[in-house]
């Protein structure tokens, strides 16, 4: 039980805030979720606090964003829209040898509730990740705030408004156009690592390796992303299409250019 | 569609089984950033989490040796705590002031 089955030291992957817990006697050790968030000591502190104020920043203008969007009705799809994408991250499912990956979320609940109150949501979860469950470093929050909350919603809500713009006015192209977002979110957000890395990195490898690594293998991952985003997008327009957001709002342009 | 109450309720339930049961069934292979960490050589950076001794770290609960339960138990919680902080912020943020003064 000393080594894992990739061969790595427990020791060394333990160090990952924890996130790898192999109790001695458990033989059973094959089914752990440990979604794996930026944890303590990868970048440096005051990289870290540049990055904690830029995610404060974002999550200031998200609250105000989202005060004058969000309403009574679409409140409660907010909060959902939290829980499901805390589940889901502990969802990890497998993408290439001994590599796994995790939703992230933030396209997912940027076509349902809107990118402001996405923001949020992914603070939430990444809060409650962090405090909670040790998923994340604290003095880390900021640079996962940032890459998950800030980048992945609205780099990815971008490409969703691309693409939606390209497509019939129909939900199934609501729904790929939402798969299509989540699946360059995730590439986009290690791109925001690898910015934080190449800044503060407390390593010395240079960043082409760690912008191709991180890519490439989040690029794998963003194709589990598309697959989740789509699928849920759909079954949520399928239910109650008045509720979302990145349907009722291209529904109201159509309207007012008809008039 | 469906009403209000159905809606929630399905969407809640549907979340309180894949944190508390599928959890379980999660590739435990190291994710992205953990993976590239490793084959690069950067995840030696790495520090303990400051709360890595805590009642739910790492997505178990401390003392239920049963790992289905642990991490079962510790999906449940993060599923109802997620929904205690994000419905009572969201409802607190959506809340308009009432124009009569109230």
């Amino acid at each position: 039980m000393d080594q894992r089955r990739d061969g790595k030291s427990v020791s060394a992957t333990r160090k990952l805030g924890g996130a790898i817990r192999l109790p001695v006697a458990d033989a059973n050790c094959l089914h752990y979720p440990f979604p794996m968030h930026i944890p303590d000591g990868f970048i440096d502190p005051q990289t870290s606090a540049v990055f904690a104020g830029l995610a404060a920043t974002g999550v200031a203008a998200a609250l105000k964003g989202a005060r004058s969007q969000l309403d009574e009705k679409t409140a409660p799809l907010a909060g959902l829209t939290a829980v499901f994408i805390f589940a889901v991250q502990m969802l990890n499912f497998p993408v290439a040898a001994g590599t796994s990956g995790h939703l992230l979320g933030g396209v997912l609940a940027a076509v349902l509730v809107g990118p402001w109150a996405a923001t949020l949501a992914l603070t939430v979860v990444l809060l409650m990740q962090g405090f909670l469950f040790a998923d994340g470093g604290l003095t880390a929050l900021g640079l996962n705030v940032f890459n998950m909350g800030i980048v992945g919603v609205w780099g990815g809500y971008g490409v969703f408004l691309l693409v939606r713009k390209a497509l019939p006015k129909n939900k199934s192209s609501i729904s790929l156009a939402a798969a299509i977002g989540g699946l360059l979110s995730v590439p986009l957000a290690a791109v925001g690592f690898t910015i934080q890395y190449a800044l503060g990195a407390t390593a010395t490898f240079s960043t082409a390796t760690v912008l191709s690594a991180m890519v490439g293998t989040h690029v794998l991952i963003g194709i589990g992303e598309a697959i989740i985003t789509g699928l849920t997008v759909s079954a949520v327009l399928a239910s109650r299409s008045d509720l979302v957001y990145g349907w009722k709002n291209n529904k109201q342009k159509l309207e007012i250019r008809n008039v | 569609m469906f009403n209000n109450r159905k809606f929630y309720i399905a969407g809640f339930v549907v979340s309180l089984f894949l944190a508390g049961v599928v959890s379980f069934y999660a590739s435990s292979s190291p994710d992205g950033l953990e993976k590239v960490a490793g084959d690069i050589g950067f995840i030696e950076t790495a520090k303990d989490h400051s709360n890595a001794d805590g009642t739910l770290a790492d997505y178990g609960v401390k003392g239920v040796d049963n790992e289905r339960a642990s991490v079962g138990i510790a999906g449940v919680i993060g599923v109802i705590g997620t929904a205690v902080v994000a419905g009572v912020g969201f409802n607190l943020i959506a809340r308009k002031p009432k124009k009569d003064g109230n």
